[in-house]
């Protein structure tokens, strides 16, 4: 693991110094305050009425008609923007020629690899904590339930690896920062949805559709439900996809 | 042991192409090798196998007896490498690469700061230490890339066409530097131009089409293949009788025309000096001879003779 700590305060430094990460985290941060606007105010609307309807009452719940959707709509603004962060890992190194460089020094192509997944990651992580404050605001008005709140978040950093365990792949494969975005994005996206074709599918595929489904893993996390099979599946896809590209990089080793 | 670098039979094919054939060589310790050679000759195929950024397909090359492919750690740890281009991030301020290259080398976090200071000054960059890297002129640039080289101090330097792109007073400056850097440590340079390896290299390794063509210090190497001596002259009389006359002395391989007007340019074997032989026959026929000198054959000569040899040799095969 030679390597990891320069490799990572390098990343780091050079994401933070680009525009890509400020312009992402701008947009990140304005859509997801959308989005958790607009499922307050309509938690909110529905909450008057409720005063003249105690049935109405009994069925609102706050996991449920905000935070629910809330992390919903952040993952998916995520499967967006993680690839564009991913992209240069690799790409652009190869790209400019500095990978010569960086693996002529004594660091070992584990290091290289973790160190990078590690920074984008962190960067990603960072991004996120910039929602924090919308979870404040809603406990100025309620009580909100902090444990619902944990397992989401918790779910948005396991699935956020797994999106940039796959961009970092991606970026190795290629020389180009916007095929390597579009691999990414095209991949996490088939990934994301793979498990609507369960209903096509017979039953046992189809269930195995659902199981590789990265959506259907982070579902359970926006309900506040800690499932081990759901961590395990993440745990499993960064491994896969962090080791495959530890191949692609010894694969200069052997390909002419 | 006293060789520090050992290049034995290196193969390397890209696909069906031989981008190295056979080379071996041997470096000791201090010296300062010039690796000559047109582009696409493999110099940095060879230089590249060196710093384990890619492996050979057969054959090996050991550093300090440690070969490139079993331990490249170790390895990359004791070589310092300016690759091709200098491509260096260029987002990062020169203080900030020269840090990053100093850790990814293991200096210790106590040491690192002055590390950089002390290569910052070797190298003379101390006015633009603040500054980004995609801002750098390409000397500052060249410069940099031969202070990261530096860092943690490595018995080896390999440095992959250190002063292209430069213009002549860069050129120098580079050049004083790499000489300065000499002494203890061993270099390898690589550069397609030849007096600049004849003026800082001891030993020079001429390779073209992926093999070694000649192996020899500079002024060696012109000598050696300085195969015929030429003989250029001037003389006002007859043209044609002149010409015969010349061709007619014993040892004249050729006689061509010369630069200017009324000159001749004669190439002779190597045996012995022909210039009073051939004096006293054109002052014997009463012509006049104006001028009278051997012609040293420059070392771009010598590799271009080389070079083209070696293809024609390839061609007919």
């Amino acid at each position: 693991m030679r390597g990891f700590c320069p490799v990572y305060g390098k990343e780091m430094y050079r994401i933070f110094a680009s525009p890509i990460f400020y312009v992402v985290a701008f947009i990140f941060l304005a859509l997801a305050g959308y989005f958790f606007y607009s499922a307050v105010a309509y938690y909110s609307l529905l909450s008057f009425q409720a005063g003249r309807n105690p049935f109405l009452g009994q069925q609102l719940n706050l996991g449920e008609m905000v935070l629910e959707p809330f992390f919903g709509s952040i993952g998916i603004v995520l499967l967006l923007m993680v690839p564009l962060i991913t992209m240069r890992l690799f790409a652009e190194e190869k790209k400019t020629g500095t990978v010569e460089l960086l693996l002529t020094y004594p660091i070992s192509d584990r290091g290289a690899v973790l160190g990078k997944f590690t920074a984008a990651l962190s960067v990603v992580a960072l991004i996120l904590t910039g929602t924090l404050p919308a979870m404040v605001v809603l406990s100025a008005f309620t009580t909100p339930p902090w444990a619902t709140i944990f397992s989401g978040y918790l779910g948005l950093v396991l699935m956020s690896s797994a999106f940039v365990s796959l961009g970092v792949l991606a970026s190795s494969l290629t020389q180009n920062q916007i095929v390597a975005a579009a691999i990414t994005f095209g991949a996490l996206l088939l990934l994301w949805i793979i498990g609507w074709a369960q209903t096509l599918a017979g039953q046992e595929v189809g269930s195995v559709f659902v199981y590789l489904s990265l959506l259907s893993h982070f579902e359970s996390f926006t309900k506040g439900v800690l499932d081990s099979r759901d961590i395990l599946y993440y745990g499993l896809f960064v491994t896969i996809f962090l080791f495959a590209t530890l191949r692609v990089l010894e694969s200069r080793h052997w390909r002419a | 042991m006293s060789e520090l670098i050992e290049v034995n039979q290196l193969t390397k094919l890209y696909g069906p192409l031989p981008a190295l054939r056979d080379v071996s060589f041997r470096v000791e310790r201090g010296e300062i090798v010039g690796f000559l050679g047109p582009n696409g000759a493999g110099k940095t195929t060879t230089l590249r196998i060196l710093t384990c950024f890619i492996p050979p397909t057969s054959g090996f090359a050991r550093i300090a007896g440690l070969d490139c492919q079993e331990h490249p750690l170790e390895v990359r740890a004791k070589v310092g490498y300016l690759p091709e281009n200098v491509s260096l991030y260029p987002d990062m301020t020169v203080q900030r690469f020269l840090a990053f290259a100093a850790s990814a080398k293991g200096v210790a976090r106590s040491r690192r700061s002055q590390e950089v200071e002390r290569v910052v000054e070797r190298c003379s960059i101390k006015e633009v230490q603040s500054r980004i890297i995609g801002h750098l002129s390409k000397g500052y640039r060249q410069r940099l890339g031969i202070a990261q080289a530096l860092i943690n101090d490595p018995p080896i330097l390999i440095l992959d066409e250190p002063t292209i792109g430069l213009d002549p007073a860069q050129i120098v400056e580079i050049r004083t530097l790499i000489q300065e850097l000499a002494g203890e440590r061993t270099i390898i340079l690589s550069s397609h131009i030849l007096p600049e390896v004849s003026q800082i290299c001891q030993r020079i390794l001429v390779i073209n089409r992926g093999q070694i063509v000649a192996t020899d210090t500079p002024a060696n190497l012109t000598s050696q293949l300085r195969r015929t001596l030429q003989v250029s002259l001037q003389i006002e009389g007859p043209d044609a009788e002149i010409r015969e006359e010349l061709a007619a002395v014993e040892g004249v391989l050729r006689v061509q025309p010369g630069d200017g007007p009324a000159s001749y340019l004669v190439e002779t074997d190597r045996h012995g000096d022909l210039r009073p032989e051939l004096a006293r026959r054109v002052v014997g026929r009463g012509w006049q001879l104006r001028e009278l000198r051997t012609r040293e054959v420059s070392l771009e000569e010598i590799f271009m003779e080389l070079v083209t040899e070696e293809g024609a040799r390839e061609e007919m095969k």
